[in-house]
């Protein structure tokens, strides 16, 4: 159970698995979330999938290396098995026909758009899709994401590839020259998912974000997860994790994300310290 | 034989414990255990009565007087197996039960303030037999082939497991965690309760053919309603999940916790052993923890561990209401938790990054009588003060998760959330399922837990054993 039957580097630091869950494809639907833990010492992580085969009984997760936990899952190779994995969990994404809808995606939220824009696609939504990262190299998925989308846009901050600049100023033209457009989907590193809705917010568009909490149980059972959404505590777990991004005290959601902040560091660092060691070191001590 | 006369004067052996100055330094279990000596000497004073008013007293239904005999006659794997006939958690219950509210509150010598220390003796017997590699055997009985679901591996699920699995029945619990063992390895701390102790006891159910999903999340990975139609019950017992809250302001600053997260990193996760385990926890240098249950204590007494200076109990009424355990309590005055009662939270003050600084709070006052008999706190308007601490455990209690009960029509729940159930049989509104344990009584103990399970075996036994076509006609 939970092997890795697929692996791909899309970039330096973004990596993407298949893992073997057949329980969990069975049900998963677009805009849900698994928890992974790499072996019995490691954390319990939640990841939003990227995609999903029923009939293979497999899950697709993206993500980047940004610490002690994401880093070690990105050595493990084809063959190789996690220690445990949850799912699905979270609401799915209200799929329905809405008319002309778009999906925002930066980083490896560009994965996470992925399914939702394929289900809301295949419903009958004309879906114009803007993807956006730093750089050329960064941009992941893109042939996937036109797969599934009416339109595809590429954004980079640089401009090395597409359009020069931020998804928020192509969204913008886009709502300024459409009034139809009846909602956004926007799923980004926090910044980028708050800095969209307020980009949307004077067009009074639907905008709803996927928020991706620091999460233990990931069942409603803690609570690590809450946020206040217009005023009201909400759990990510079982509440989200969509929500009207309107309505997101950003603040509070980004200062709880960076809560072990300093633990994550030195998790980090040990591990560094462990792996040059094993690599370089060997009889030092 | 040791004369009746004897017996009664004889005082209950104390048991022996980890100095209060040395464990606040390590996650190991406070009290030891008797020995063999002691276990014998305590085990000779019991009066072997007549009609023993402790087996009443008992949700597990042991035959106290019986292993208690067994230990007299130093005949402690006899004593083992006549506890395992209808509890297969002793150390478990041996050491997390109440029971001074239960057996040894009924003991005859309670009325000279010295009471059978039955749990002790319990608990000798189980360490004695896992120490010794002593096992139960699985009785002679025909398979049948009905099967049944077990939503929740812990202590209510795990006997209902075991229970039915005795009966000869093919049995499947489903746990949503990485780990069996439910509320006994995310909730109660090593020190009360060695995860390898709850790990033991699993295995040995598992030995009896109980087979343990774990990683399934009954509700999102499969509906109730689905698992009906692979299984011929169902018993619901899926615990009471959700933390609830003050609803203060500033509770959702960085270092608030609820006690179930808290407890969840340290147990389960194994926080106290980061970064030799990845699971990161607050070490709050002051720590305040509202609230004065069981569960409070733990908190309390866990943050103390981590390192915490101070770590301090804050519960509106006053100490004659404390819920928690007698012993809990003394444990945790004993290692300097800090007691602030008749003290109400009001809003828990922090700083830009969202950092705790302190809590407000209101001193209180006891007024006239409430609903539950107790007298009602009432604020003393202009009280209010703040007390210094960087971290804030909320330990005020759990209510209903509703993920498994939206994924089973026609099991109704009450107002609270909870499943509705027939007293005497646990049966759910919808036939052939079944619910106990804290997602039927809310927050409650180990053991009641543990006497649900058992009733809904028995329960579940007579429906399966019953003429199917009647069933239907029913």
């Amino acid at each position: 159970m939970y092997k890795i039957v697929k692996k791909e580097k899309l970039h330096e630091v973004i990596h993407s698995i298949w893992i073997e869950a057949p329980e969990v494809a069975s049900s998963i639907q677009p805009g849900q979330f698994i928890i992974l833990m790499i072996t019995e010492k490691g954390e319990r992580v939640p990841l939003t999938v990227a995609d999903f085969s029923r009939e293979k009984g497999l899950i697709r997760i993206v993500f980047q290396i940004v610490g002690k936990t994401s880093e070690e899952l990105s050595t493990l190779e084809e063959g190789d098995k996690l220690f445990s994995f949850i799912g699905p969990l979270g609401k799915k994404t209200e799929i329905k026909n809405y008319g002309k809808v778009i999906t925002v995606g930066g980083g490896t939220g560009i994965a996470c758009i992925h399914p939702i824009t394929r289900a809301l696609k295949e419903i009958g939504n004309e879906v114009t899709s803007i993807i956006g990262a730093r750089n050329k190299e960064l941009i992941i998925m893109e042939e996937e994401i036109r797969k599934v989308s009416s339109e595809l846009i590429v954004t980079t901050d640089d401009g090395s590839y597409g359009r020069k600049g931020f998804v928020t100023q192509v969204l913008k033209e886009f709502l300024d020259k459409d009034k139809s457009i009846n909602k956004v989907w926007t799923i980004g590193p926090p910044i980028m998912m708050k800095v969209t809705c307020e980009a949307t917010k004077p067009y009074s568009v639907d905008t709803i974000v996927s928020l991706n909490s620091i999460m233990v149980d990931g069942t409603g059972m803690c609570g690590s997860c809450r946020v206040t959404i217009g005023g009201e505590s909400k759990f990510v777990c079982t509440d989200g994790p969509e929500f009207d991004g309107q309505l997101v005290d950003w603040t509070e959601f980004m200062n709880r994300l960076s809560r072990y902040k300093g633990s994550e560091k030195k998790s980090w660092d040990l591990y560094h310290e462990h792996t040059h060691t094993c690599t370089y070191g060997r009889g030092a001590n | 034989m040791i004369p009746p006369k004897e017996r009664i004067q004889r005082e209950q052996i104390p048991m022996p414990e980890q100095e209060p100055n040395e464990r606040i330094y390590n996650f190991k279990e406070v009290p030891l255990g008797y020995t063999q000596e002691q276990a014998i000497y305590e085990a000779q004073r019991c009066l072997q009565c007549k009609n023993a008013k402790c087996v009443p007293g008992c949700p597990a239904e042991i035959n106290i007087p019986k292993f208690i005999e067994k230990i007299v006659e130093e005949d402690f794997t006899g004593a083992y197996l006549e506890i395992l006939k209808t509890d297969d958690l002793p150390a478990m219950t041996g050491r997390v039960c109440p029971q001074e509210e239960q057996c040894q509150q009924v003991c005859i010598l309670e009325k000279q303030g010295k009471p059978i220390a039955i749990g002790r003796l319990e608990r000798f017997v189980a360490d004695w037999a896992r120490e010794n590699n002593i096992h139960g055997k699985l009785p002679k009985v025909s398979k049948k082939e009905q099967k049944i679901a077990i939503v929740g591996s812990g202590p209510a699920g795990l006997t209902c497991a075991a229970d039915l699995a005795k009966l000869g029945y093919e049995v499947t619990i489903f746990e949503a965690l990485h780990q069996p063992g439910g509320v006994l390895v995310y909730g109660i701390p090593e020190f009360r309760l060695p995860k390898s102790i709850v790990e033991y006891e699993v295995k040995e159910i598992e030995k009896l053919g109980v087979k343990v999903i774990t990683d399934f999340v009954v509700g999102t990975t499969k509906s109730v309603d689905k698992l009906t139609q692979e299984f011929d019950a169902i018993f619901l017992a899926n615990g009471a999940g959700a933390p609830r809250f003050m609803n203060i302001p500033g509770e959702n600053l960085n270092d608030v916790y609820s006690a179930n997260e808290f407890l969840t990193r340290a147990n389960l996760m194994k926080a106290y052993l980061f970064p030799k385990y990845d699971t990161p926890i607050k070490i709050g240098k002051r720590a305040a923890t509202i609230g004065a249950g069981n569960v409070a204590m733990d908190s309390a007494r866990t943050a103390l561990r981590l390192g915490a200076e101070k770590s301090y109990i804050v519960y509106r009424r006053s100490r004659k209401e404390v819920p928690a355990r007698l012993e809990e309590v003394h444990h945790a005055e004993e290692e300097g938790i800090i007691f602030n009662f008749l003290t109400l939270p009001v809003k828990v003050l922090g700083d830009d990054k969202g950092n705790v600084m302190g809590m407000e709070c209101i001193k209180m006052k006891l007024g006239e009588p409430d609903d539950s008999g107790r007298r009602r706190p009432v604020p003393i308007p202009g009280s209010n003060f703040v007390i210094e601490v960087d971290m804030v455990i909320d330990a005020i209690g759990t209510s209903a998760n509703p993920i498994v009960a939206r994924s089973a029509t026609g099991v109704e729940i009450n107002q609270w959330g909870y499943f509705i159930i027939d007293d005497n049989t646990k049966a759910t509104t919808k036939e052939g399922i079944f619910a106990g344990g804290d997602i039927v009584r809310g927050s409650a103990t180990v053991i009641s837990a543990v006497g649900d399970g058992k009733v809904a075996a028995r329960a579940i036994n007579e429906f399966l054993s019953s003429d199917k076509s009647l069933r239907k006609s029913k």
